[in-house]
C-alpha cells in the first residue's frame, strides 16, 4: 500500500473553511495521481459533523483529534498534535493551507519528522516516475516562479497558499472512514501560554468574499480618500463590495491591516478590482492577480499596474472615483 | 537581556518588477547592475525591535548574518542602527545550503555567540519568501517560537509576545529563551544616524566559517539539500491594458462604467 497524502483541515463554526476544501481538491489530485488514498485530520471541539463533511469533499479516511481548536491553543501544542498523528497514519505527503496554522506548524513538523518543508506553494504535483514532489511556489516577491522537487525518501510537508486551487466540490455520495485518534498528552513544562485572542470586527463584507474590491494605494496620501473608495465599492459592489488597500496605507495607520491585500495580506479574487493610487509592486499583485477583471486609476502614466490592469485611466483619483461612481449610479438606474 | 537578530542582505525587494532578470537555464535571479544589496526589510524590523527591546531593558544586541562578502555589510548596517556587536558566517560549504542547513549553521553560531534570551528574525526574507528559517532555526535551538510577532514587552517579569493572525492578534505569555519571528505590522525601522555609520564602519566584523562554529558538514551546502530547485521562470503577464483615454477624466469614467458594464462584472 502505498503512503498516503493526508490534508491538515480547519474548521470555522464546526464547517470545513474554504481554504481547507481547496486543500482537499489538491490533496484528492495528487492522490489520484500517485496511486495512493486521501486522508484528513479534523480537529476541534466535536469534529465528527466536520469530518463527514471532509468524506463528501474527497476524503477516502478522517482522522479525528477531539482537542481546542488552534486559535485556542498554541503553535507548539499543534506542532504535537501533527507529530503525533503523523507517527500514526505514516502519510507520504501532508499538506496544509499558508493560514496561520500552516505558517506555524508546517516547518516545526518537518523538523520534528527529519522531513522538508515548502511554504506559500500555488501547485503542487507528484512526478509518477521518480514519485517526488514537484512543488510551484512564487519566489522575489512573485518576480519569478520556482520549481522546488522534494524526494520521497522523507516526509513532504508543504503549504498551500489560498485560493491556488478551486474549492472541492461535495459529493453526498461518497462513502469514508472516520477514525478517532486521542489527543497529544498536555505538555507538563509548556514553554508557551496563550493568554488572549482578539478578532477584529469586520464590518461588511470580508475582501476575500467581496465580488467587488475597491484598493487604495500610497497614492491615496491618507485616510480621508479612502472615503471615496467606499462610495464606489457600496454603488459598484453593494452588499459585496469592500475596500481594500496595499501596505502602504495599512503601515501608515490610515485604514487597517485587516483588508491589506498582498503577500503580507489576504490573497483575493474577485471578479472586478479597481486598484486606485496602487503603483502595482509584485507584493501587492500576487494578492490580487487572479481576479476577474482589474482597473487602474493612477495619476502616473508608467506606473507598473497598467501593466497589469484590463482597463485604465490615468489621472487624478479625487475626480476619477467620483465620476465613476456617479456613471455605474446611472448605468445601474438605468 | 541578550537579543540575537539574525539578518539578511538581498537584492532591494522594492525594484521595479522590470528591474528583475531570471536566468532560467542557470535557475538564478540576475542582479540588475549597479543596484546595492539591501538589508531584508523584515530583518531590518526585527533590529528595530531589538533596539526598542534594549531601550527599555537595557542589554545587548549582536548581530548575525550569513552569506558571502555581502553577509558583512548586513552586519554593519545593523550596528550603524545600534547594534552593539556582530558576526558574519561565510564559506564555500556553506553554498546551496537549504533552510535547514541555513537554521544549522545560525544555531551553531548563536550557541558560540553565548548566552542569550531573544532570537529574533525577519518573518521571512523577501527574495525566496518562505518564512521557514525562523521557525527552523528555534527547533534547531530548541526553543519556542512565535511567528508574525508586533510586540514584544515585560510585564512584570513576564515575556508577552503580540502576535498577528487572520482578522485579529494573540498574546502569549512566552518563557525564555525564546524566537520571535517579526512582522511587517511591527514598528518602521528607524533610519541609522551619521555617527552610527562612522562608528560601524570602524568596527572589525569577525568571520566565522564552519569550523569555526563547530557544523556537522554533513548537514549544510547543496549536497545535504532534500529539495531540490528544477525551474526558475519568470511569471506570465496575463494582461493587456485598454487605456481610456477622453478630454476630461469624467468623460474617461463614463466610458470605463460602460465597458465594466459589458464584462458584466457589477451588474
Amino acid at each position: 500500500m502505498t503512503k498516503g497524502i493526508l490534508v491538515c483541515a480547519e474548521t470555522a463554526d464546526g464547517k470545513i473553511t474554504a481554504t481547507t476544501r481547496e486543500l482537499l481538491h489538491a490533496g484528492r489530485d495528487l492522490a489520484d495521481a500517485a496511486g495512493s488514498a486521501l486522508a484528513a485530520l479534523v480537529t476541534g471541539k466535536n469534529p465528527q459533523e466536520a469530518a463527514a463533511e471532509a468524506i463528501t469533499l474527497g476524503a477516502d479516511t478522517v482522522y479525528t483529534v477531539d482537542a481546542p481548536s488552534f486559535v485556542e491553543s498554541t503553535p507548539d501544542y499543534y506542532a504535537s498534535l501533527l507529530v503525533m498523528t503523523c507517527r500514526k497514519t505514516e502519510p507520504a505527503v501532508v499538506i496544509f493551507g499558508q493560514t496561520d496554522l500552516g505558517r506555524d506548524v508546517a516547518p516545526l513538523l518537518a523538523a520534528r519528522s527529519g522531513g522538508v518543508a515548502c511554504m506559500d506553494c500555488v501547485r503542487v504535483a507528484i512526478d509518477t516516475q521518480t514519485r517526488a514532489l514537484l512543488q510551484t511556489r512564487p519566489v522575489y516577491g512573485g518576480n519569478a516562479m520556482a520549481v522546488w522537487s522534494s524526494g520521497e525518501e522523507v516526509l513532504r510537508v508543504v503549504a498551500l497558499r489560498p485560493r491556488s486551487y478551486a474549492a472541492a466540490e461535495p459529493d453526498a455520495t461518497r462513502q469514508g472512514e472516520i477514525v478517532a485518534l486521542d489527543p497529544p498528552d498536555s505538555d507538563e513544562s509548556p514553554r508557551m501560554e496563550l493568554l488572549e485572542t482578539r478578532k477584529e470586527d469586520i464590518q461588511g463584507v470580508k475582501i476575500e468574499d467581496a465580488r467587488i474590491v475597491v484598493s487604495g494605494g500610497g497614492g491615496i496620501g491618507g485616510p480621508d480618500g479612502f472615503k471615496l473608495l467606499e462610495e464606489l465599492a457600496r454603488v459598484a459592489g453593494g452588499a459585496s463590495g469592500a475596500v481594500a488597500a496595499t501596505r502602504v496605507p495599512c503601515d501608515e495607520g490610515w485604514v487597517s491591516h485587516g483588508i491589506e491585500v498582498g503577500q503580507t495580506g489576504t490573497i483575493i479574487t474577485p471578479d472586478l478590482y479597481i486598484a486606485v493610487g496602487i503603483s502595482g509592486a509584485v507584493q501587492h499583485m500576487v494578492g490580487c492577480a487572479d481576479s476577474k477583471v482589474i482597473v487602474a486609476i493612477n495619476r502616473d502614466p508608467d506606473a507598473h499596474i497598467f501593466q497589469e490592469a484590463d482597463f485604465g485611466i490615468v489621472g487624478d483619483y479625487r475626480q476619477a472615483v467620483p465620476a465613476l461612481t456617479g456613471a455605474i449610479k446611472s448605468i445601474k438606474g438605468a | 537581556m541578550n537579543i540575537v537578530v539574525c539578518v539578511k542582505q538581498i537584492l532591494d525587494p522594492n525594484l521595479p518588477p522590470a528591474k528583475f532578470k531570471v536566468d532560467s537555464k542557470a535557475r538564478q535571479i540576475i542582479p540588475p547592475e549597479g543596484i546595492p544589496l539591501v538589508m531584508n526589510p523584515y530583518d531590518a524590523q526585527a533590529v528595530e525591535m531589538a533596539l526598542r527591546l534594549k531601550e527599555k531593558n537595557g542589554g545587548k544586541i549582536t548581530a548575525v548574518s550569513l552569506g558571502g562578502p555581502e553577509a558583512v555589510s548586513a552586519v554593519k548596517y545593523a550596528l550603524s542602527l545600534g547594534a552593539d556587536e556582530g558576526v558574519a558566517l561565510s564559506d564555500e560549504a556553506f553554498f546551496g545550503s537549504d533552510s535547514l542547513a541555513v537554521a544549522h549553521i545560525l544555531g551553531r553560531a548563536i550557541r558560540k555567540i553565548g548566552a542569550y534570551d531573544l532570537v529574533l528574525c525577519g518573518r521571512q526574507a523577501a527574495d525566496w519568501d518562505e518564512g521557514l528559517t525562523g521557525p527552523l532555526l528555534a527547533e534547531e535551538l530548541g526553543i519556542p517560537v512565535v511567528n508574525l510577532v508586533r510586540d514584544i514587552e515585560n510585564v512584570g517579569g513576564d515575556w508577552r509576545f503580540t502576535r498577528v493572525i487572520s482578522g485579529g492578534e494573540q498574546v502569549f505569555a512566552v518563557f525564555l529563551p525564546a524566537l520571535a519571528t517579526i512582522t511587517n505590522e511591527a514598528p518602521q525601522t528607524r533610519l541609522p544616524t551619521g555617527w552610527g555609520i562612522i562608528s560601524a564602519n570602524r568596527k572589525q566584523i569577525p568571520v566565522w566559517n564552519g569550523g569555526d562554529i563547530d557544523v556537522d558538514p554533513t548537514r549544510i551546502g547543496s549536497a545535504a539539500a532534500v529539495r531540490k530547485l528544477t525551474a526558475l521562470t519568470a511569471p506570465e503577464r496575463k494582461r493587456n491594458c485598454e487605456m481610456i483615454s477622453k478630454e476630461t477624466v469624467a468623460e474617461a469614467a463614463g466610458t470605463l462604467a460602460r465597458r465594466l458594464g459589458e464584462t458584466g462584472a457589477f451588474l
